[in-house]
């Protein structure tokens, strides 16, 4: 960010970046710690150290743009402006939740958001995003579809599928590979024999970027551009942001695979850091850096007592929602 | 002005293919819906792969009638996101075999999308194409998968066995807010039969009495209906009178259509294609012992593929499926003849 030229308005989106940045930061430990509580069932996947992608790429979209997520979606469902409290009461499967206690952690959606999903079969959401595209186009619409998927997505059949026709029909998409640097437990030299994800976008013939995580405003720029060329029907992009999870898989996951210094040099370029060491330089004022994050950790607290208050989905209605 | 018809007006009833009818009901919904499309391999320039979607393209242009790679996966979860978003895709697979590639995103997208967000999407979307055996196509191409997909909550599976029922069942799976598993029959593509002309919806989830008798039951769907009509004449030359129900969707299911008519007949001899283990049938035979075990005479019977891969040789490919003269022998079983 140095040598940037200041001015309020870039001002103004970092510290509602870093608001947003740092509000996510506070979900995720406190869902963390409702986990081990055993509020919280089945998987939970956190973002920790990943957040600055989805808050940096969704900051580029338009309200009735599409965003297609996969099930380390916290960052992406509050990023887009899906109520705290209904994203933590979805982690505590109770009917207040943004799915209605059907969804739970992996499977966050906000219909009146254009969020959706929160989709845990790897790569298999790819194409359903190339489908919100198709009906923008069908319908004459300037709206986008933003996709977002890991490195591990890159080996599947639908991520190719779903590039290909997006390609193939200049859609209005932007593919955003969030590349962690491992599948699961897999790292990426293990798992693919190009470690350049983006390489596969020669192969389609659609324009492509490529770089380092670790600034939320350049996130947010670049994707920006895609953005702006998918929107102009200039089809869509492919882009691999590096970045890294500073934790395991998911709260099952102590991640021994990974050695001590790797997660060390990773934490030393956190993205949310760097952001509030911006602003501070930028001129706002470290009393009001501590006034807002108070503010976000009042509200993550706020979240947590909603789940734990509100009720589970009543028993009658199980069949609900099976069909239209 | 005169509200009586002129008899020069347009027959209301006309003989159609199959395929005509099937044809038929995509394009009157398309005309009457500009959000219903067409997509799928060899829809458009090649007029499809069994001639179903012939002239459309012609008709709709390149924007609604859209050719794709071979590449199921992509476009049936394409139309599938589609969906979501407002449109009302119709998505051919050339066949039902092919589905497999797109098993995911039929079973762990459309099939959950809508219970999973709590009911924040609806997914009307047709996925649909020829199902079941043809003719000496081999294993891979030979799937009935109906009952695969009927196991599913989520999906509807209609499985039509008339052009009549053909059209008047797309249409309404066309209009419906769910996901629809459509599977015709490659070997009744060419079949005629009379189909009204006035846009005639059929709800799914009722039940057609095929043909009404008294002495035993057959329950059949989709291809195993005409096996089973033949059946019922061969019967009936042997005194035996045969009632023939047709659910035509397999979900929802009309229970009750067949439970009245074993409760009346106190016999029933289930007949589908696809295997025995795990089938279909199975539910169907399952329901009928533990809703009308007070009625019946004799185990509920099936018919059903023999439990191999389709083989190719015409023989043996015969020999591995029901036909009229294996229904026979389980209407006489049932029948204690």
């Amino acid at each position: 960010m140095s040598g940037t030229t200041i001015d309020g308005t870039q001002r103004d989106l970092l510290l509602r970046l870093y608001r947003q940045l740092y509000q996510i930061r506070r979900f995720e430990e406190a869902s963390a710690k409702a986990y081990t509580q055993g509020k919280i069932g089945g998987f939970l996947h956190l973002g920790i150290g990943q957040e600055a992608v989805a808050v940096g790429a969704i900051a580029a979209l338009r309200d009735e743009d599409w965003i297609v997520a996969t099930y380390r979606e916290h960052a992406h469902c509050i990023a887009r402006g899906t109520p705290l409290g209904e994203v933590m009461a979805e982690l505590f499967g109770k009917v207040t939740g943004c799915a209605r206690g059907r969804g739970g952690s992996m499977h966050l959606f906000d219909a009146k958001r254009n969020f959706l999903g929160g989709h845990a079969i790897v790569g298999g959401h790819i194409p359903l995003a190339v489908g919100c595209a198709f009906a923008a186009r069908y319908r004459g619409e300037d709206r986008v579809s933003m996709c977002f998927f890991g490195d591990g997505s890159a080996s599947q059949g639908a991520f190719h599928e779903g590039l290909s026709l997006a390609a193939l029909w200049k859609l209005p998409v932007v593919f955003i590979c969030e590349n962690n640097l491992y599948a699961m437990g897999t790292a990426l030299y293990r798992s693919l024999s190009v470690e350049d994800v983006t390489a596969k976008a020669l192969a389609y013939g659609i324009e492509r970027d490529r770089f380092d995580g670790v600034d939320v405003l350049e996130i947010h720029d670049r994707v920006k551009v895609a953005v702006d060329r998918a929107r102009a029907g200039e089809g869509p992009t492919l882009i691999e942001i590096r970045t890294y999870r500073f934790r395991g898989h998911s709260m099952a996951d102590p991640a021994k695979y990974r050695t001590k210094d790797e997660v060390e040099l990773w934490k030393k370029r956190d993205a949310l850091p760097a952001a509030r060491r911006q602003i501070v330089e930028w001129g706002v004022t470290e009393d009001e850096m501590i006034a807002l994050e108070a503010a976000c950790e009042t509200e993550v607290g706020e979240s947590v007592r909603f789940a734990e208050r509100s009720p589970e989905p009543a028993l009658e209605e199980l069949f609900d929602h099976v069909y239209a | 002005m005169s509200t009586r018809r002129s008899p020069m007006a347009e027959p209301t009833t006309a003989t159609v293919t199959f395929r005509e009818a099937i044809r038929q009901a995509m394009s009157e919904e398309m005309e009457r819906d500009d959000r219903v499309f067409l997509m799928g391999e060899e829809v458009g320039q090649y007029q499809g792969a069994y001639k179903v979607s012939e002239g459309m393209l012609e008709r709709f242009g390149e924007r609604r009638v859209v050719d794709t790679p071979i590449a199921e996966g992509g476009f049936a979860g394409l139309c599938l996101g589609a969906a979501m978003v407002g449109l009302r895709p119709i998505c051919e697979f050339m066949t039902w075999n092919f589905s497999l590639v797109a098993f995911d995103t039929l079973i762990n997208n459309a099939a959950k999308l809508r219970y999973m967000s709590g009911g924040q999407f609806t997914l009307p979307v047709v996925f649909r194409g020829p199902g079941g055996a043809a003719h000496m196509l081999g294993a891979q191409h030979s799937h009935a998968l109906d009952g695969v997909y009927a196991h599913f909550p989520g999906l509807l599976v209609v499985v039509p066995s008339t052009p009549r029922d053909a059209k008047g069942l797309l249409k309404t799976a066309i209009r419906d807010d769910n996901p629809v598993v459509f599977i015709e029959s490659e070997m009744m593509y060419g079949a005629k039969g009379d189909v009204p002309q006035s846009g005639e919806l059929i709800p799914l989830g009722v039940a057609d009495i095929k043909r009404p008798g008294t002495d035993c039951t057959i329950v059949a769907w989709g291809r195993m209906v005409g096996i089973s009509l033949e059946a019922a004449r061969t019967l009936e030359g042997e005194g035996i009178s045969i009632e023939i129900v047709d659910p035509r969707t397999l979900r929802p299911f009309d229970a009750e259509a067949v439970l009245a008519s074993v409760r009346k007949t106190n016999r029933c001899v289930v007949v589908h294609e696809g295997w025995d283990v795990a089938s279909f049938g199975a539910w169907v035979a399952d329901l009928v012992h533990r809703e009308a075990f007070d009625y019946i005479d004799a185990p509920v019977e099936r018919v059903c593929n023999a439990d191999v891969p389709m083989p190719y040789a015409a023989n043996l490919e015969k020999a591995a499926q029901p036909d009229a003269e294996r229904v026979v022998a389980a209407v006489k079983r049932v029948c204690y003849k």
